[in-house]
């Protein structure tokens, strides 16, 4: 799979960047990967590998790391990440049907968890440490409280218009 | 001398490492998954856990024995945990015990008979976890997988590679290679030894045995099997006896029972071997060029050049191993003799190796789709089928090798062992060395010196990759300088490989040597061209050494391989007219790919060219000898430079 972002060159010149500026020390390899992840938003294999080149380790080493950490993704994000909360205080105020309505407008088949166009990704969360506010859901780092279906479609919405996005697009 | 007490009874200790091995040593079979002796200390098992008085429980593997201490191993306590522990790890383990390739050495299902667990109070996983047997020489079956991390260790620390590691985590965490990639696709050099040190089924080795049975009641077929050396002192533990003990005359007996045909020996063509790599280095040190020279006996070493030290492949002799010597004249040459077709001809090899399954594969040594070795089984394997085939060791009579390829020097028979190729190469540079013990031994690095020409030849012994690695680094540092190097993959050389009977441990590398040493005291001819019956084979078939007989038959050629296939990193326009890929694997890398990346990157910008250029970083292209290597529009341009880079730019645009 080739990945192609906007913006991937410069990204990949960053990465070298990135690695000089740890002086390509392994022990540095969780920030390195980090600051990857913030410039991808998240970790390309041939970038992994990139990195194990540069840095003198194995692949497997990367790869372990990479995958050991729950807030590195392999998976390629989209621009806008939500984040459903579906911890007690969430779940007990129907959560779940929140997610089934973004699902249902993002188009999201079953497993899939980031739009083909890479402008949404919808996960789950266990609490997100706003429990008065449930159900609570988080795009990047907004924080949405006491969120219905009808008011998640609308924030999609919204979101799309200034993508300059329309529904029927997006698929 | 300092004592503590097992079991209070007082037991003497020296320089044990841990109490582990003072325990052991003291009679007591304390049960370990992820305790090696060779191999750094991991603590994972909890099964060595054992009670001290002051400290409690305390695991052996990884404390110190101390004077005055008072260990229990067996209370009731410790056995209760223990079954506690292999139960929690027998739940996640899929227990197709019956018709697992590793049943008769698996360390899990041997502990749960002698702890006596009768049933698993945990549910099972239900998540089925694909097998991979991608690779010609192991198959990976990750639901078996204990995680205990010895195989880990194992291709990291004597090894030097890392090919597997652990991944995720929690209930999640996996063994796996990089990316979940199949083994086929990454830098695994098959030598099998991580599946020597799995405890369980999870790694185990390819088996052949159908395919050497097939041909074997395939009435069309003349089948022709090759026995290698280090197979020859392996073999007997099976049946009770010491490693070392030299069996090869039974073995022989056992393989025409089971039906095979003609029974060679791989010594022979080890001896050949010696002929052909003696007469090249000669000639490689007259003409002062591509010295060191490496043996490339060893199919996991050569593959280990092949995809980390590009820069070294010319170094390798061209000469096939003995096994594939063997196929050659076996397909080439012996079917003649015989008045039959090639196609008539089945040849199997026994060898105490995973890495030669995956050598007689390579497409050098296939003609018209027809290897030169059709099937390669280990010393394992052999002691399956001689099981299989109801044959009653102690009934075997000694039988002796069919000629012409059965009769072979003591050179040939050191060949298993590490050293013994230097020194077999060696005897035949000094006519007056009979035993040459500076190249013998377990020590990582040996080097020894002869005079020739009143020239020292300057002599390396390695063997596990990572003393490999160790040494080359050195060299390419200019920090040490030989003529000649012979490398192992596997600890001890091949007595240790991969597919040799367990324990495999330094104990019996030790022993399994020292019976081929003692073979070869017992032979009087030591020196490769003291054997007449390979005389013979040059004067009917191949002239000379180093000929072009020899040269077409005999040797063969390298290449640089990609560690890992993996996709490239594209940047720009899918309408460009040009399309440059430039090399950012490791050999291209360290000569500067990088900083051409930049140049051409910026020039692309300057020159506002960025909708017809497309610019790709890659892989390896597979032309290491070349680096840095640029890819433009299909064509691949060695010791690639912003000069001849751009001028092509100007040139195409
Ligand atoms: S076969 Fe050898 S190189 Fe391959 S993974 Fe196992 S130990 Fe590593
Ligand atoms: S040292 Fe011998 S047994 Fe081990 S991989 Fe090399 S050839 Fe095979
Ligand atoms: S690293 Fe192999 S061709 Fe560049």
């Amino acid at each position: 799979m080739a990945v192609m972002v906007k913006d991937y060159k410069r990204s990949f010149k960053k990465v070298n960047e990135i690695i000089e500026s740890y002086g390509r020390n392994p022990v540095e390899l969780v920030s390195i990967l980090q600051e990857i992840q913030e410039e991808y938003r998240y970790l390309p294999e041939e970038i992994l590998n990139y990195i194990a080149t540069a840095m003198g380790i194995s692949p497997s080493k990367v790869f372990g790391v990479a995958t050991f950490y729950e807030n590195f993704s392999l998976e390629p994000k989209g621009k806008y990440i939500i984040k459903v909360c579906d911890g007690t205080a969430c779940h007990v105020k129907n959560s779940m049907d929140l997610l089934n309505a973004l699902q249902k407008k993002l188009k999201l088949k079953d497993g899939q968890k980031t739009t083909k166009d890479m402008m949404f990704t919808l996960e789950t969360a266990s609490c997100l440490g706003a429990c008065g506010l449930a159900p609570v859901m988080v795009i990047n780092e907004e924080v949405y409280g006491k969120v219905t279906p009808e008011k998640a479609e609308k924030i999609i919405d919204e979101i799309m218009k200034r993508e300059g996005n329309s529904d029927d697009k997006n698929n | 001398m300092k004592t503590l007490k097992i079991n209070g009874k007082v037991v003497s200790f020296k320089n044990e490492k841990n109490l582990l091995e003072v325990i052991r040593k003291a009679g007591i079979k304390l049960p370990t998954f992820c305790y090696h002796s060779e191999l750094s200390i991991y603590g994972a098992c909890r099964m060595c856990l054992v009670e001290e008085k002051k400290k409690g429980l305390i695991a052996a593997c990884s404390t110190p024995p101390k004077e005055g201490m008072e260990i229990k191993t067996h209370t009731l306590k410790l056995q209760k945990q223990r079954r506690m522990t292999l139960e929690l790890l027998l739940a996640e383990h899929d227990r197709e015990c019956t018709t697992c390739e590793k049943n008769a050495d698996c360390k899990l299902r041997e502990l749960a008979a002698n702890l006596g667990i009768e049933n698993i109070r945990f549910k099972r996983k239900d998540k089925k976890l694909p097998i991979d047997d991608s690779s010609p020489s192991i198959v990976r079956d990750p639901n078996k997988c204990i995680l205990c991390g010895d195989c880990v260790r194992m291709c990291e620390e004597v090894q030097g590679i890392g090919v597997i590691g652990f991944a995720y985590r929690g209930s999640n965490t996996v063994v796996t290679p990089a990316f979940n990639k199949k083994l086929s696709e990454v830098d695994c050099v098959d030598c099998g030894q991580c599946a020597a040190v799995c405890p369980t089924g999870a790694l185990t080795i390819k088996s052949q045995i159908d395919r050497v049975w097939e041909a074997i009641n395939n009435d069309d077929k003349i089948v022709i099997a090759q026995i290698a050396p280090a197979v020859k002192v392996a073999f007997g533990e099976a049946f009770g006896l010491k490693p070392g003990h030299s069996t090869e005359h039974l073995i022989v007996s056992a393989l025409k029972t089971m039906g095979i045909n003609k029974v060679f020996d791989t010594c022979f063509a080890a001896d050949l071997t010696v002929m052909e790599e003696s007469k090249e280095f000669v000639e490689r040190l007259s003409k002062g060029e591509k010295l060191p020279q490496f043996t490339s006996c060893c199919p996991a070493w050569v593959k280990f050049v092949e995809l980390n030290y590009p820069s070294f492949i010319d170094n390798l002799s061209s000469c096939r191993s003995p096994q594939q010597m063997f196929g050659s004249f076996a397909k080439n040459y012996y079917p003649k003799e015989l008045g039959v077709s090639r196609d008539d001809v089945f040849v199997v090899s026994i060898m105490p190796c995973t890495a030669k399954k995956a050598e007689a594969c390579r497409e050098e040594f296939i003609s018209n789709g027809d290897p030169d070795v059709d099937a390669v089984i280990t010393t394992q394997e052999l002691i399956k089928m001689v099981k299989e085939a109801g044959i009653v060791f102690d009934d075997l009579k000694e039988e002796p090798f069919d000629m012409p390829f059965g009769f072979a020097t003591g050179s040939g028979l050191i060949f298993g062992a590490t050293g013994g190729v230097a020194e077999s190469v060696i005897r035949m540079l000094d006519e007056e060395v009979k035993e040459f013990k500076d190249v013998r031994g377990l020590d990582g690095l040996k080097e020894a010196k002869v005079a020739k020409n009143g020239k020292d030849i300057k002599i390396a012994v390695v063997h596990g990759l990572k003393n490999a690695r160790k040494l080359l680094e050195k060299i390419k540092a200019g920090k040490a300088e030989y003529d000649f190097i012979e490398v192992m993959a596997c600890p001890g050389g091949c007595v240790g490989g991969a597919g040799q009977p367990q324990p495999n441990n330094a104990e019996s590398r030790i022993e399994r040597a020292l019976g081929l040493y003692n073979s070869d005291n017992k032979i009087q001819l030591i020196r490769a061209s003291d054997n007449p019956m390979v005389q013979k084979l040059y004067e009917k078939w191949l002239k000379t050494p180093d000929s072009g007989l020899s040269h077409k038959y005999l040797h063969t050629c390298y290449r640089p391989r990609r560690r890992i296939e993996g996709s490239d990193i594209k940047f720009s326009a899918e309408k460009s007219k040009m399309n440059i890929k430039i090399c950012i694997g490791t050999s291209c890398y360290l000569n500067g790919s990088y900083d051409l990346f930049k140049e051409v990157d910026k020039k692309i910008k300057q020159d506002n060219l960025e909708d017809r250029v497309n610019l790709e970083a890659t892989f390896c292209l597979e032309n290491c000898n070349g680096s840095p290597s640029v890819e433009v529009n299909g064509k691949i341009i060695d010791k690639a430079n912003k000069e001849k880079i751009f001028m092509l730019i100007d040139e195409l645009i």
